[in-house]
């Protein structure tokens, strides 16, 4: 299994803790975009003919490829669309989000 | 050539969590671009979508060394950080044998337009440096301006459709054509639906000793205005009707990467995008003629010079 990275929450308590310069402190994994979805990719794995062609054009980088099969971490996954349209097999399916 | 499930089992340098629009072509070219070399490499990057949407301060999606300077300067910036490394190489403070890539990036406002005096000069300068240029034909982070790469025809927000105008009456600059007149040993043109090219490309542009160049067509659901889940698609009728030719030009020999079995005509490229809806209203039509006049006349340029 991929390790889940975790995003420290970054508080500056006092001005002294800004950094003098734009930098960079933390990782953007903290900001979860999964909450913009409306609809969600729903991979039927008994079609999946581990082609990769989800993986590589995901571009929210929310598609994984985990003992050859496609996994999908629904923490970032903005919901375009663009893996059930690429899909040969059409094994994913678009569906409404539930909230 | 590696396989896709070793690309898959190497990790991201560009992490989840950044705020591209849904569709977004850039963090797609950008996880095959940065996978095309196991070196550490350093990033400069122009002001643009890339730059905004992946550094919110304080956090960033890069696990690479990334700087952010200027919108005109991201080739100054790359040189200059390639320079220090070669002096420091030179005074011995770390290996000279050491392998170090250095990339810059920019979208099209900071490579046609703005960073094009840093380009020129960091490219004659031979710098062994790489630079990628993601085209989405607009100026898409400040909210769909005209650039220099905007095709003939298309409507932006500073050269808008109406009663008087068909959108942008100039045609695109060939960036890619000035950077070869550069006589620089690498210069390609790619497209993300075509993964393995686009990843041959940025691997040899790597391994090149010297500048190298890359142009690479971006999708923008937001500014094209076409469905999110469209943009592959939308870039292989790119590719087929030869809007978008891919080939490469390694130390001045031109080779055509991908001849389509039939070529389309323009008419497949436009239909689906909003911001050339206005084009078949029948005042328009003459811009229609004219677009795909101008894109047989470069193809057959093109397969000319390949020929040579």
């Amino acid at each position: 299994m991929r390790k889940k990275k975790r995003a420290q929450k970054i508080v500056f308590k006092s001005e002294k803790d800004v950094p003098l310069m734009a930098m960079s402190t933390g990782t953007m994994l903290h900001n979860k975009t999964g909450a913009w979805r409306n609809i969600k990719p729903v991979i039927d794995l008994d079609n999946c003919i581990q082609c990769g062609i989800c993986w590589k054009f995901c571009p929210d980088v929310c598609i994984f490829v985990e003992d050859e099969l496609p996994v999908i971490d629904y923490d970032y996954c903005k919901g375009c669309g663009i893996c059930a349209e690429e899909c040969p097999t059409k094994c994913i399916a678009m569906v409404e989000e539930e909230k | 050539m590696a396989k896709l499930k070793d690309l898959a089992a190497m990790e991201d340098r560009l992490v989840a969590g950044h705020g591209m629009c849904l569709g977004c072509g850039i963090p797609l070219i950008f996880r095959i671009v940065l996978r095309a070399t196991e070196d550490p490499l350093i990033i400069a990057n122009a002001t643009g979508c890339l730059e905004v949407c992946t550094t919110i301060f304080p956090r960033t999606s890069w696990n690479v060394s990334w700087i952010h300077s200027a919108f005109e300067n991201a080739a100054a910036t790359i040189a200059g950080v390639e320079s220090m490394y070669k002096a420091l190489k030179n005074k011995g403070r770390i290996p000279k044998d050491k392998k170090i890539k250095f990339l810059g990036v920019g979208g099209d406002g900071g490579t046609y337009d703005i960073g094009l005096q840093a380009l020129s000069g960091a490219m004659e300068r031979g710098h062994d440096i790489v630079y990628v240029c993601y085209d989405n034909n607009a100026y898409a982070n400040t909210g769909g301006q005209r650039s220099s790469a905007t095709p003939l025809g298309a409507s932006a927000t500073t050269s808008p459709e109406g009663i008087k105008s068909p959108g942008k009456l100039q045609r695109k600059k060939d960036l890619t054509k000035i950077l070869v007149a550069h006589n620089i040993p690498y210069v390609a043109q790619a497209s993300p639906n075509r993964w393995q090219d686009l990843y041959k490309k940025a691997q040899k542009a790597f391994e090149t000793e010297g500048p190298a160049f890359l142009n690479i067509l971006c999708l923008c659901p937001t500014e094209w205005k076409c469905d999110e889940s469209q943009g592959i698609r939308l870039a292989q009728t790119a590719v087929d009707t030869c809007v978008w030719p891919l080939y490469e030009v390694e130390n001045g020999k031109y080779k055509i990467n991908y001849l389509p079995k039939e070529k389309k005509p323009v008419l497949e490229w436009i239909k689906p995008q909003g911001r050339f809806r206005h084009l078949f209203k029948e005042e328009n039509a003459w811009v229609l003629e004219k677009y795909q006049k101008q894109v047989d006349e470069d193809w057959e340029e093109l397969n000319k010079l390949a020929k040579l």
